[in-house]
C-alpha cells in the first residue's frame, strides 16, 4: 500500500470537486436526521448498557470471591473480561467522544466520565477525539497509524529493526492500555526530544501514574485481598481479564484503520481540506466490522468505523440505522465500502503488519520452493553493510514490481 | 456536676462520617467508579445520595394541569409553604430543569410532597408532566427555596392576587395555615373549570375559612388593579401575596407603589422579564473548548445547554446566583434590564448565565 495521492490507480480520480460537495451535504444531511430525532430510546439505550455493564462487573467479582473453586475462575473471569469490555468500548469511548452529552445528565457526560483504562480520560480524548479523528489516515500527523512504533506504509524505509514489528505489535495488543497511555502522553517523542523535565509533561505523567496506581490496586490487590485464601487466583483471573479487554480492543482498532485497501493520505494533501474532502477521507481511510448485533455492542459499533468516523459524536446504537444510506452513497459514487467478518479483517490487518516487517516485496516473492534463497538474503539484509542491504533491497522490490 | 449548653445529638453527623469513611474504602474497589454509581442501581432514594425523588401518582386537576405526588430521598430538608422546588426531568432523553412551587400540606404522613404543574402551551417540561409523565420515574431534586412564604408573625389580614398556575404557591399556604382567619383570595382563570383546586377553594370558601373571587377571563376580561382594590376595600390593611403572569406582578406593583404601601406586597415570578435584546455573539468556553453562535435575546445558559455543555444552574430566573460564571472577555447584556457588562482581557467578571445574553464575542471560563 502506499498514500493514495502516489497511487496509479487513485480511487478517487473519477470524482469532481462538485461530487465531492455532494458527498459532504448529503452527509451532513444523514447526520441532521439522526440529530433531530435523538430522544427518549436513546437514552434508555445507553442507560441499560451501563446498568448491564454494572450488573455484570458486580456479579462476575462476587463470583470471583471463590476463584479457587474451577468453575468459579472460569465464570468469573469471562463475565469480567465481557464487563470490561462493554466498559471501555459500547461505554467509556462512546461518552468521551460526547455521542450521549446532550442528554445533559452530568453522570453521563465526556466532560465527567472517567473509565476502566490505564490512560485518564482527559488525556485519551485530547490524542484520540483531537489528533486522530482529525488528522485520520494522514502520515505523519495520525499517531494512530502504528502507534509511532510500527512500519505502516511501504514508503517508510525498512530497516532490520522492525523484523521484529510482528512480537512487540503481539505484545502491545496484551497489554493495549498501557501502549495507549504512553501514546497519549507521547512518551517516544517526550524520550527522543529529551523533554522529560518539561513541567507539563511531568503533570501529565504524574496523573498518569496515579491512575494506572488506582487501577493496579483495585485488580492486583484490593479485589484479591477480599478474595482471601483465593488471593492468588483472584489476581490471575483479573489479570487474564485486562489481557482479553486488551487483545479484544486492539484487533478492533487494528480493523478500522489497518486492514489492506484501507487508505493513507500525505501530509499536504489536507492542506485547504474542504468539509465534503473530510468526509471523503474518512470514508476510505476507515473499515467495518460485519456481523451480529452481539458483535456490534462489544466492539462499542466501532465494527461500523466508516459511520463512526463520519460522525463520531451521533450515538453508537444509531450507526447501524445509517449504515444502509453510507453504503449507498459509496455505491453511487464508485467508491469501496470496506466491511467484511471479524476474523477476516484482523487476518488482513496483521498480514500487513507481517508483511511490513519484511523488506517491500520479500514476502510476495517468497514461495515455497524459493524460501531458503529468499531466507539468505534475508540473513543479509539483515547483516550485510548498507550497501548490501540497498542492492537487495531494490532487488527485491524490482522482482515484486516484475 | 458542671452545668453544660445542651448540645444537638452527636449520634447522627457521627454516622455520618463513619459512612462517608467506609465509602471513600470502598472506592478504592470500585474505582473509577464511585461506589455510589452502584448503590443507585438498588436505592436511589438513599440518605447520602444526590437528591431525586420518585413521581408516586400523577393526578389531573384541570384539562390542562396535573398534581405530582413525589416521594423525595432521604436527605430532603421540610419545606416551608409557598416555598419552590427545582426539578430535573427527563423530556425526550434531555434533562430538564423546572421550579415549581410545593402545594402540599406539611402533615402529610406518607413522606411525600407535591406539586401542581399547569400546562403552557408549547412549555416541553410542563405537558410531558402534565401528559406523559409516568409514575415510578426518578426525578432529580434541589432542596425547597423560596422566599414567597408567610412571616413568623402572621398578619391579621391577607389578600392573594393569583392569577392561573399562580394559585399553586398560596395553595400551599392555605392548606398549612389555617390560623389564617381573615384571608381574600383573588384569583383569575378563562373559565370556572381552569380554576386549578377549583372545588377545594370553593369549598373553603363555602366554610367561610375565605373570601374568593373569581374572575373568569374568558367571560369577564383581565382584572386590574384598581378593580381589585375596588373588590378589596380594606386592601391597605392587608398584606398581600401575588403571583402569577409578569404583567399583573408589574401592573399590582405600580398600584401599590402610588398608594404607598409597596412594603405590604411580596411577589413571585417563574420566569425573567426579558426586556432588551441585541445583537448576539460567538461564545467560546476555554475549559470545555466549545464554541457556538449565541443570538442576542437567549440566554448563555440555554445557548450553552443546547450545545451539550453541561452548565451550572438555579432558578434560571436571575435569584440564585448558581450559574454564575466568571466572563473572561467579551460583553454581555442583561436581558432584564439591557445593561451590558464588558471584560477586558483577563478579567474574571462574574456573570449570571440565565439572564444574560451574549453582546458580542465573549469567553466564559468554563
Amino acid at each position: 500500500m502506499t498514500v493514495l495521492q502516489k497511487k496509479t490507480d487513485n480511487p478517487i480520480e473519477h470524482l469532481t470537486p462538485e461530487d465531492i460537495e455532494l458527498i459532504g451535504k448529503e452527509l451532513d444531511e444523514i447526520r441532521q436526521g439522526v440529530v433531530d430525532s435523538r430522544g427518549e430510546s436513546d437514552a434508555r439505550y445507553i442507560r441499560t448498557v451501563i446498568d448491564v455493564h454494572r450488573k455484570i462487573e458486580l456479579g462476575s467479582r462476587a463470583v470471583l470471591l471463590a476463584s479457587g473453586f474451577a468453575p468459579a475462575w472460569v465464570v468469573g473471569t469471562i463475565g469480567l473480561s465481557i464487563a470490561k469490555i462493554l466498559e471501555n468500548m459500547e461505554i467509556g469511548h462512546n461518552i468521551l467522544h460526547g455521542q450521549w452529552d446532550w442528554m445533559r445528565d452530568p453522570k453521563i457526560h465526556s466532560t465527567t466520565w472517567e473509565w476502566d483504562m490505564a490512560s485518564p480520560a482527559e488525556q485519551w480524548k485530547h490524542s484520540h477525539n483531537e489528533l486522530h479523528h482529525t488528522y485520520t489516515n494522514v502520515i505523519g500527523k495520525d499517531n494512530d497509524l502504528g502507534y509511532g512504533i510500527m512500519r505502516v506504509d511501504e514508503d517508510q524505509p525498512w530497516t532490520p529493526m522492525y523484523l521484529g514489528q510482528p512480537l512487540w505489535s503481539f505484545i502491545n495488543a496484551c497489554f493495549f492500555e498501557y501502549g495507549i497511555a504512553a501514546y497519549d502522553l507521547e512518551l517516544g517523542a517526550v524520550i527522543a526530544k529529551k523533554q522529560t523535565g518539561d513541567p507539563e509533561f511531568r503533570r501529565r505523567a504524574k496523573q498518569v501514574l496515579a491512575k494506572i496506581g488506582r487501577q493496579v490496586r483495585k485488580d492486583y490487590v484490593i479485589h484479591p485481598l477480599l478474595s482471601g485464601p483465593n488471593f492468588l487466583s483472584t489476581l490471575t483471573a483479573n489479570f487474564v481479564a485486562n489481557v482479553v479487554r486488551n487483545l479484544w480492543s486492539n484487533s478492533v482498532i487494528l480493523c478500522g484503520h489497518f486492514p489492506e485497501g484501507v487508505e493513507t493520505f500525505e501530509k499536504k494533501s489536507i492542506d485547504g481540506e474542504t468539509r465534503g474532502e473530510w468526509y471523503l477521507r474518512q470514508m476510505l481511510g476507515s473499515a467495518n466490522i460485519s456481523g451480529s448485533k452481539a458483535m456490534h455492542i462489544l466492539t462499542g459499533n466501532l465494527s461500523h468505523q466508516i459511520e463512526h468516523h463520519l460522525f463520531p459524536d451521533l450515538p453508537s446504537n444509531r450507526y447501524a440505522e445509517i449504515a444502509p444510506k453510507i453504503r449507498d452513497l459509496f455505491q453511487r459514487y464508485g467508491l469501496n465500502y470496506h466491511t467484511a467478518p471479524l476474523p477476516q479483517q484482523v487476518g488482513s490487518a496483521w498480514h500487513k503488519i507481517i508483511r511490513l516487517s519484511l523488506p517491500n516485496g520479500w514476502l510476495q516473492n517468497t514461495t515455497a520452493r524459493n524460501l531458503p534463497t529468499q531466507l539468505v538474503k534475508l540473513w543479509k539484509m539483515t547483516t550485510g553493510k548498507p550497501r548490501v542491504r540497498r542492492a537487495l533491497l531494490r532487488e527485491q522490490a524490482a522482482l515484486a514490481a516484475a | 456536676m458542671t452545668a453544660t449548653v445542651p448540645r444537638p445529638s452527636s449520634a447522627r453527623p457521627a454516622l455520618r462520617t463513619l459512612r462517608d469513611r467506609a465509602l471513600r474504602w470502598a472506592e478504592l474497589v470500585t474505582t473509577p467508579l464511585l461506589p455510589a454509581d452502584y448503590l443507585d442501581l438498588v436505592h436511589p432514594l438513599r440518605a447520602g445520595a444526590d437528591l431525586r425523588g420518585r413521581i408516586e401518582a400523577v393526578l389531573p386537576e384541570t384539562r390542562d394541569a396535573a398534581t405530582l405526588v413525589i416521594r423525595p430521598g432521604a436527605d430532603w430538608r421540610p419545606h416551608r409553604p409557598g416555598q419552590y422546588v427545582r426539578i430535573g426531568i427527563d423530556v425526550d432523553g434531555v434533562r430538564m430543569w423546572r421550579a415549581y412551587s410545593i402545594t402540599s400540606d406539611l402533615g402529610r404522613t406518607d413522606g411525600c410532597f407535591t406539586v401542581t404543574v399547569k400546562a403552557i402551551p408549547d412549555g416541553k417540561v410542563s405537558n410531558h408532566l402534565v401528559r406523559r409523565a409516568q409514575p415510578g420515574t426518578i426525578v432529580q431534586l434541589d432542596q425547597a427555596t423560596g422566599e414567597f412564604c408567610l412571616p413568623e408573625q402572621r398578619p391579621a389580614k391577607a389578600l392573594f392576587v393569583t392569577a392561573g398556575s399562580g394559585i399553586t404557591p398560596v395553595m400551599g399556604m392555605l392548606r398549612n395555615h389555617p390560623e389564617l382567619t381573615d384571608v381574600v383570595l383573588v384569583h383569575s382563570a378563562p373559565t370556572a373549570e381552569d380554576v386549578v383546586f377549583g372545588a377545594e377553594l370553593r369549598q373553603l370558601a363555602a366554610e367561610g375559612r375565605i373570601r374568593l373571587v373569581e374572575q373568569h377571563t374568558d367571560t369577564a376580561g383581565l382584572l386590574d388593579a384598581a378593580a381589585i382594590a375596588e373588590l378589596v376595600p380594606d386592601l391597605a390593611e392587608r398584606a398581600t401575596w401575588a403571583c402569577g403572569p409578569v404583567g399583573m406582578l408589574e401592573a399590582l406593583e405600580e398600584h401599590w407603589t402610588a398608594a404607598g404601601i409597596a412594603d405590604r406586597l411580596y411577589t413571585e415570578r417563574f420566569r425573567p422579564t426579558v426586556l432588551v435584546t441585541g445583537e448576539g455573539g460567538t461564545v467560546s468556553f476555554t475549559k470545555n473548548g466549545t464554541t457556538l453562535e449565541a443570538d442576542g435575546a437567549t440566554p448563555i445558559l440555554d445557548a450553552a445547554e443546547e450545545a451539550g455543555v453541561l452548565m451550572p444552574s438555579g432558578c434560571r430566573m436571575g435569584i440564585c446566583y448558581g450559574c454564575v460564571l466568571p466572563l473572561r472577555e467579551g460583553a454581555v447584556r442583561d436581558l432584564r434590564t439591557g445593561e451590558v457588562t464588558t471584560a477586558a482581557p483577563g478579567d474574571g467578571v462574574l456573570v449570571q448565565t440565565c439572564i444574560s445574553a451574549a453582546a458580542g464575542a465573549c469567553d466564559i471560563d468554563h
